[in-house]
Formats: structure tokens, sequence, C-alpha cells
């Protein structure tokens, strides 16, 4: 996790300086920049693969026996198992097998659920997507604002404030925040009930039909807001310090002297110069989202991916820990590296655009 | 070598003097300073036994009474005792892993720096994967297949949390190697590790100083979270009495004696560390270009 601080453009989105040509040359220059990137990714996911093959042979005693845990087995169907895995032959073998497994999609079987993996990682993809989905729109919109509204008046009561909350929302653990949370509006203080559901996405009498979203929706609110209030300081810091750096350059010096209004410079001028490296780092940052994601669904029983991972951690089911495992890692790297792209494919001093 | 000495404690007089004029610094300070002595004193004064669940003498989940002044848990052992004990472990896993972190990143960081060509590009790298990756997974991941244990902890966030360190650091080395005098001592025939111990370390020394800071913040709340998620070290820490008030159910009965103490624990030393990071930022930045 990296503090508040320190948000710099770490996996550096700067044009090289053979992209600045013309028309024509940059959108070479473009097209080049993709393929490295692509080809970065690449390495990152074959990277995850290689470390997720040997660090789940690093598990101490027999892996037929860690995966299949509590399930009684004869000595007999321990060796069928032992084969089937691929114990028995030799380590690159084993290597290339998972590789070619992977690709097909084919994650391994979870004991505990008996079921693929890929099975199980597809049915919990959804809540995921809709909690992560809901909660960055929120994030993002919120700390844009509030990071805009620092900036502009920074030194300003409403700056040292929002400074103070995310330095204080930094230093408060997702999950606690969750639990503060469920004790309020959920289970309610004295009197006052609990206007909030303390668990899962949906009750067991669910209503069918439009209602239903209405119920989803209920539910989501809270698992909701923690995520929000997590990662919408990191937002905000950073909106505030790269329109801090656009408000010192000349355009806005100019864009004043001809006598714009002040919020018409905000609007027109500053605030889309300043969008377009936060709107980058928000998604080179989505590991932070992933990381609250998890913590989120374990506090509300979410039934998500996070949980799903948390119940492996928990079982522990290795075989689902290194497909969740997998599959979080290598959508973050997705993540990351359509950001770096879309940077330079926004960016109007590539001019590609 | 006198002169050196003199010199250096000017530079700390000058650093303190600075340093003071940062109040949240000071209050960080503060803060620290109290939880430190608290987790030293703990062993003198209290009596571990009251931590043995068959031994435990009080109520269950009794809320706060004069003999416990922070109420009991589920197995009626006092939630202060915890809390005092708990401080032990919160903080050393905290300062080991963020030690173990800063060995990493700034041992990374001067050498990708240093080295030119494949080394550094290679090195800068698995940098940026582990960058990218969401490591409070990778650290979940690493301490469920080593299995618990403090070492384990520690191993597990020490070696998710370094990037952004080594990051840091490898700018400050390509800074500093680019002065005239590194140059001279390169010409005049100091080799790679002279100019890297003897020439770049002091001058990273202070930026790795504020960095661990903030480092050791973030691996407090990171050791909170996997004792949250159930990867803890076997002792009560602030995280793991978390982990028992959501599983006893003391969210949801509204035994606020149970959770609010141990998060607010967190959130008053995280909060602190992160003062005290930013106040050494302040003091020793400016200073940092004002060299160059």
């Amino acid at each position: 996790m990296a503090a508040p601080t320190e948000i710099e453009p770490a996996a550096g989105p700067a044009a090289g300086p053979g992209e600045r040509g013309g028309p024509p040359g940059a959108r070479r220059g473009l097209l080049r920049y993709a393929l490295a990137k692509l080809g970065g990714a690449l390495l990152s996911v074959g990277m995850v693969v290689v470390a997720t093959f040997f660090l789940f042979r690093l598990i101490p005693g027999d892996p037929a026996v860690a995966y299949t845990r509590d399930v009684p087995l004869t000595p007999d169907q321990l060796d069928l198992l032992r084969r089937q895995m691929g114990l028995d032959r030799p380590l690159p073998e084993q290597f290339l097998d998972f590789v070619l497994r992977a690709l097909r999609g084919d994650l391994g079987t979870s004991y505990e659920y008996r079921r693929p993996v890929a099975e199980l990682i597809g049915e919990r993809l959804g809540p995921t997507l809709l909690l992560v989905g809901t909660g960055l729109v929120v994030a993002v919109t919120l700390g844009l604002w509030q990071g805009t509204r620092a900036a502009w008046n920074h030194g300003g009561r409403l700056d040292r404030f929002s400074t103070g909350i995310s330095l204080t929302l930094w230093s408060v653990p997702t999950f606690w925040l969750g639990l503060l949370l469920l004790m309020v509006f959920a289970a309610g203080v004295g009197p006052v009930p609990g206007i909030f559901p303390t668990r899962g996405m949906e009750d067991v009498d669910a209503p069918d039909g439009p209602l239903y979203l209405l119920h989803v929706a209920h539910h989501l609110v809270l698992p909701c807001v923690t995520l929000v209030a997590v990662v919408y300081a990191q937002y905000l810091v950073v909106m505030r310090s790269s329109l801090l750096d656009e408000i010192g350059q000349d355009y806005v010096t100019t864009a004043r002297a001809k006598g714009l209004r002040d919020a018409e410079v905000r609007r027109r001028h500053a605030v889309p110069n300043a969008l377009l490296p936060t709107v980058t780092l928000v998604f080179l940052h989505i590991g932070l989202v992933v990381q609250g994601a998890v913590t989120t669904e374990t506090v509300y029983s979410w039934p998500g991916l996070g949980l799903l991972f948390y119940e492996a951690i928990k079982g522990p089911d290795f075989a689902v820990m290194q497909g969740t495992f997998m599959v979080l890692c290598v959508a973050v790297i997705v993540m990351n590296t359509l950001a770096d792209v879309l940077y330079h494919v926004l960016d109007p001093r590539v001019g590609s655009a | 070598m006198s002169e050196a000495t003199a010199r250096r404690r000017g530079a700390l007089a000058r650093f303190w003097r600075d340093y003071r004029a940062q109040r949240a610094g000071l209050y960080g300070a503060a803060i620290l300073a109290a939880a430190v002595l608290a987790a030293l004193v703990t062993p003198l004064v209290t009596d571990p036994a009251g931590l043995d669940v068959t031994r435990a003498t009080g109520e269950k989940m009794a809320p706060p009474s004069p003999e416990f002044p922070l109420g009991t848990d589920e197995s009626g052992r006092s939630i202060l005792l915890t809390i005092l004990w708990g401080s032990r472990v919160s903080l050393l896993i905290g300062f080991l892993s963020a030690l173990l972190s800063m060995v990493i990143g700034t041992v990374v960081g001067i050498t990708a720096g240093h080295f030119r060509g494949w080394p550094s590009a290679v090195l800068m790298r698995i940098t940026d994967w582990f960058l990218v990756l969401p490591s409070l997974v990778l650290a979940l991941v690493l301490a469920a297949i080593l299995g618990g244990g403090t070492s384990t902890i520690v191993l597990a966030i020490g070696v998710t949390s370094w990037a952004s360190t080594a990051r840091l650091i490898r700018a400050q080395t390509l800074a500093v190697e680019a002065r005239p005098y590194v140059e001279r001592s390169r010409v005049l025939g100091g080799g790679h590790w002279h100019v890297m111990t003897r020439h770049v370390l002091p001058n990273v020394a202070p930026l790795v100083l504020a960095n661990t800071t903030l480092t050791v913040a973030s691996a407090i709340v990171t050791e909170s979270t996997l004792a949250f998620l159930g990867a803890d070290s076997g002792q009560a820490s602030w995280g793991s009495m978390l982990r028992g008030s959501y599983d006893w159910g003391a969210v949801t009965s509204g035994a606020w004696w149970y959770v609010l103490p141990p998060g607010l624990c967190i959130v008053a030393v995280v909060l602190a560390f992160t003062l005290c990071g930013r106040a050494l930022e302040a003091v020793l930045n400016p200073r940092l270009r004002g060299v160059s």
C-alpha cells in the first residue's frame, strides 16, 4: 500500500522523445508504445503464473493431502490423486501442464466444493463487479469533486479539512470501518434499530422483478460506503495535487488575463488537464480497490471473489486460493495496461487523438 | 574525523530544530513514545496469566466496570490487558516488517540505480510487478502457504511492500550519482561497492528514514488486516482481537467495548507514524534538494 503522500506516476506514463512528431509518426509511436505495453503485460502475467506455480509447491507436506484436507481418502485414492495432479512426473513437465491448463481456463478442482475452480470463480464474478463498479463510480466522482474544490481553495478551511479526512481514512483499516458501520447501521445503537442488512447480497425471501433490484441495492449500501471511504481519499489527494500543478501553469494565467470568470477557468481549462493524469492513476492503483474488495466482502459476507478468496485462505482450500489469486492478479495487470495505453491515446500532447 | 563528528552533531541539532517546528510531527512522536513505552512496560506491571482462556476471571462479554476498565471478551479476559499485550505484537510486527521492506527496497533501489543496462532493467521489471500486484492478496497467500508464526507474517508483509521504496531510492540514487564528486571518486578508482556504500547510501539515508516511518504505518494496518482475514501470528494482536470480536458477534450484539478500543489503538498509532513520516519528509526533503 502506498501512502497518500507519495502518489506519483509510478509506472510512468511519460511520453518518450520519439513520440512527439507529427500525426503519422505519432500514430506509429502509439502503436509501438501499445505493443511494448502489451508485451510488458504478457511478461507480468507470465511472472504471475510462474510465481503461482512455485509458491504453491512450497506448501509443507504432501500436496495431495493438503489439497483434499478433511476429505477422508484411502491410500489408493491418494495415489490416484497424486497421479492426476501429476505429482509423480518431473517438475518441468508439471509446470508445462499447469501452464497449458491455465491457458485453457482449467484452474483445477476444489475438494471443498467438489467443483471446478473456474466455475466457482465465474459464479462469484458478478457480485464483485457490481460492488467494485458501483464503488469506483461513487469514489471517483466524490474524490475528483472534493479534490478539485480542495485544490482550488488550497490552504483554506475546506482544503485542510479534506487533507485531514483523507489522512485519517488512510489510517483506518478497511475492515474496522466496516465493523463500525455494521455496528451502527446494521445492528443498531441502543433503541435505534439497524436500517441495513448485516450480511449477504440477498435474503432467502428476496422479492422478484424490479423490487429485487431495490432489495440488492439495499444490501449494497454498507459494503459500497466502506469501499468508497477507503479509496476515495486517494483520488482526492491525487486530484488535488494534479490540479495544483496545473494552477501554476501559464495557460491558466492567460485564461484569467482574458477575463474569464474563476469558475470558467477552472471548468474549461484547469480541470480537464488535471483530469487526465488523475484518471490514469486511479486505474494504475486498481490493486488497492481489489484489496478493499477482499476485506469489504469478508466483513459483509458479500458473495463475491473476495469472499471466495477469504474462505479459501481460511480452509485452507489451496486449489481455490491458487485460482482466485491468479484471476485477481491478472485482472489488475489488465486494468493497469489499459490505463497506460488509454493515457497515451487521450493525451493531446502526444498528438494521436 | 573530529571535524566530521562536529559537523554531524551540528546537522543533528539543525534537524531537531526543524522538526520541532512541525506541530503535527511532534504530536505523532508523542503518541508513538507513549505507545512504545506502554508496550515495553506491560510485562513489568501486568501478569500474562490473564490472557489464558482457562484462567480468565471475568464474566463473559461484560461491559466496562471498575475491575475491567474496558470490559471483557468472549472468554472473560480483560480487554485492557489484551490490548496492552497485543500492542507488543502489533508494534513488533510493524517495525520488523518495515525494516525488512526497507532493507529490500534500499538494496534493490541502489543496485538498480547504480548499475545501468540489463541488471537495472530486470530489477525494475520485478519492482513494477510487485508494485502493480495487490500486495495484501499476495501477503495472504504467502502467510497461508508458509503457516502461522510471527516470522511468517513479518516475511509476508516485508516481501510484498518494498516496491515503492525501491522506486523512490532508485530515483534518488540516479540523482546522487550524477553529482561531480561521485564522478571524481570514480575517476580516483572508487569501485562499485565504495561508491554505493560511501556516497550513495549516506545521501539516500534520510529519505529511507522518512519512507520507513510511513512503511511502519502501512505495515501495522496490513498486519491487522491479515489477522482479521485469518492469517495471524498465533499471539493476540489488535487485529486478531477484532477478528475475535467479529467471530463472537460483538458487532451485532452491541458490545462496543470489544470493537472500539483495538481499532482506535490501530488508528492512533498508524496516524502517529504517518504524521511523523510526513514531518520527517518536510524537514529532510528541502535539504536534499538544497545539496544538489
